[in-house]
């Protein structure tokens, strides 16, 4: 302490200048990481989009005609984002519904539940694999094992590839599977529920069921919230399991937009183009977010009161 | 004494239960071991998990790659463009997070704010600009894509993960080191990097994880067969097989993903306290 004081006054004003940016130094790396690889991308993406940027030609503005395009003459577009959207719709729910059941078993006080969160965990580590998609692809084709297994049990043989109707369920499933890190989120949200809630509900006589309803599923709101958000996104913008397994079809069954874009870009060179698809994207997540939030003081719980504050 | 019963044997349905769903989940990957020892008209057209005979010529063909080019290329390519990436990041991640976690400066909270709604970009949104300057910059068909963006802390989830770690860390450790004259680069190398182990562990595991799987980026940046990671080689070999070898696709993912599994049964904690810390305090 006394060392502070005994400084010369000067001095310690230029530190303590010095000091108030100090910590721009240390953020300095992720500033410049920013300016430069998000957001000018972010905001090239966007002038792009009203141009016909291609590798080719040269490039100028064509105000909307790329948005126009896509959702005038291009129905491979529109059939992207009802793929992309089906796709949010099976597996995002069913992911969501699956790790919480698994997560509420795995709550219980059970001998081994380290060795089970583990096994359950790994799916996650390696879904987005190519080597998973490969093995997917592998073992829905219609000679293939799962096939084979369902025919004991007297069903099928399903053509999960080939049939448009199952193609993106099939993709789902591999989505689905990989459900270890909501899992982990959830069961970290049991956890903390203060145990006084569980035996006050049972001297009331409440039901497992009810208890469920009304202490258990309240509780974990926020934690659900951000689950659901965050596998929405990743949901939409899933790439690997369509390109490799199924590369969009049948019949476009599996045409995600993450494909669609990755076509336009990267094998016709309509970068432009592609641009604009990836702005429809990123505004449909925007407003999927907005709603998402806007809703959640009607279903999210905050142990805090955030509920009378938005 | 009924109770005690009643209890254990709900336990016993419930570990019952947790069991076969842990089979369930497992069978893909235990398949896809025996499938690597079939011969390829067998990996189709049997139910039977255990292969008739056991055989590595999967192994030795499909470890031959493409042209001149074996999966041991693929294998040191992926290395050299996951390990520099995971370095970089850690070490830009948690000087970031010092600077935010520790000190007070001018537009603090906004550029804070900025840095935790970046976590919603979606990067399909960013994809076709940043190919196209690293195009301009001469970067196509080299690691610097991945590696260079992980340099300037371009990973605003591990910033916001050791943000948190960091503000769980007492302030009186930093201030007494202060006193005895440690500067703040002194006090962030020497006091709070020992201290922030498991956090800088847990966020290398997950961005090796992403890396290695990564697909989409490599299939954009790396053109020359040369340089391909193991999923862009097994990408290949998966197209060149067009119904003839299975069982090598198979062989060959296996083995891709072997050190990710090895990684994950000595480490899984940090990953699991990794999602905790980072999702829950959110």
């Amino acid at each position: 302490m006394n060392n502070v004081a005994l400084n010369p006054k000067p001095k310690l004003l230029t530190a303590k200048k010095f000091n108030k940016y100090k910590g721009l130094i240390y953020i300095s790396p992720w500033l410049i990481g920013f300016l430069a690889f998000q957001l000018y991308p972010f905001v090239a993406s966007f002038v792009y989009s009203f141009t016909n940027y291609n590798v080719l030609g040269a490039t100028r503005f064509v105000g909307f005609d790329n948005y126009a395009d896509l959702f005038s003459i291009d129905p491979d577009f529109i059939q992207s984002i009802k793929v992309s959207a089906l796709y949010a719709v099976i597996s995002v729910p069913s992911k969501l519904i699956f790790s919480l059941m698994v997560a509420l078993l795995l709550n219980m006080k059970l001998k081994g539940i380290n060795f089970f969160r583990t096994l359950y965990y790994l799916p996650s580590i390696l879904g987005g694999s190519v080597a998973i998609s490969a093995l997917w692809k592998i073992m829905f084709m219609k000679e293939g094992t799962v096939n084979q297994i369902l025919n004991i049990f007297g069903i099928g043989p399903l053509n999960w590839l080939g049939d448009p109707r199952l193609s993106l369920l099939t993709i789902s499933l591999l989505q689905v599977w990989q459900f270890g890190s909501s899992m982990v989120l959830f069961l970290a949200a049991l956890k903390q529920i203060p145990i006084e809630l569980y035996e006050a509900a049972k001297v009331d006589g409440a039901s497992k069921i009810r208890t469920f309803f009304s202490i258990t599923l309240p509780m974990i709101t926020p934690i659900l919230f951000f689950n659901l958000i965050m596998q929405s996104i990743n949901a939409l913008q899933n790439f690997t399991s369509a390109f490799v397994v199924t590369n969009g079809g049948p019949l476009k069954s599996t045409y995600l937009i993450g494909l669609k874009l990755y076509i336009e870009a990267f094998t016709n060179f309509k970068m432009g183009y592609a641009c604009a698809i990836s702005w429809i994207l990123f505004l449909i997540i925007l407003v999927l977010t907005f709603v998402l939030f806007k809703s959640s003081s009607k279903w999210v719980y905050y142990e805090d009161g955030g509920k009378s504050n938005g | 004494m009924a109770e005690a019963k009643k209890r254990n044997a709900s336990q016993a349905i419930t570990f019952g239960i947790l069991l076969i769903i842990g089979l369930f989940m497992i069978y893909p990957l235990i398949w896809m071991f025996c499938a690597t020892f079939k011969p390829n008209a067998e990996i189709f057209g049997s139910a039977n998990l255990l292969p008739s005979s056991y055989s590595f010529d999967a192994y030795l063909k499909g470890w031959k790659g493409i042209g001149q080019y074996t999966f041991a290329t693929f294998f040191i390519n992926t290395l050299w463009m996951v390990i520099p990436t995971v370095v970089f990041t850690v070490l830009s991640c948690s000087i970031v997070a010092y600077g935010f976690a520790r000190f007070d400066f001018p537009l603090k909270n906004f550029l804070f704010a900025l840095m935790i709604s970046t976590l919603m970009l979606p990067n399909a949104v960013i994809i076709i600009p940043r190919y196209l300057l690293f195009n301009k910059i001469g970067w196509l068909d080299t690691y610097q894509p991945f590696t260079v963006p992980a340099l300037f802390a371009c990973y605003p989830f591990f910033i916001f993960m050791l943000v948190q770690f960091l503000r769980g860390i007492p302030r009186d450790l930093d201030e007494a080191a202060g006193i005895d004259g440690c500067g703040s680069t002194g006090i962030f190398f020497r006091i709070l990097l020992p201290l922030m182990k498991p956090a800088l562990f847990s966020a290398g595991l997950f961005q090796f994880m992403w890396t290695w799987n990564d697909f989409f980026n490599s299939l954009i940046y790396i053109n020359s067969v040369k340089k391909y990671p193991l999923s862009l080689g097994l990408r290949i070999s998966l197209d060149a097989a067009s119904a003839v070898a299975w069982d090598q696709v198979m062989a060959m993912s296996l083995i891709s993903i072997i050190p990710l599994i090895i990684i994950f049964f000595f480490s899984q904690r940090y990953f699991i306290e990794g999602i905790a810390t980072s999702g829950i305090k959110g």
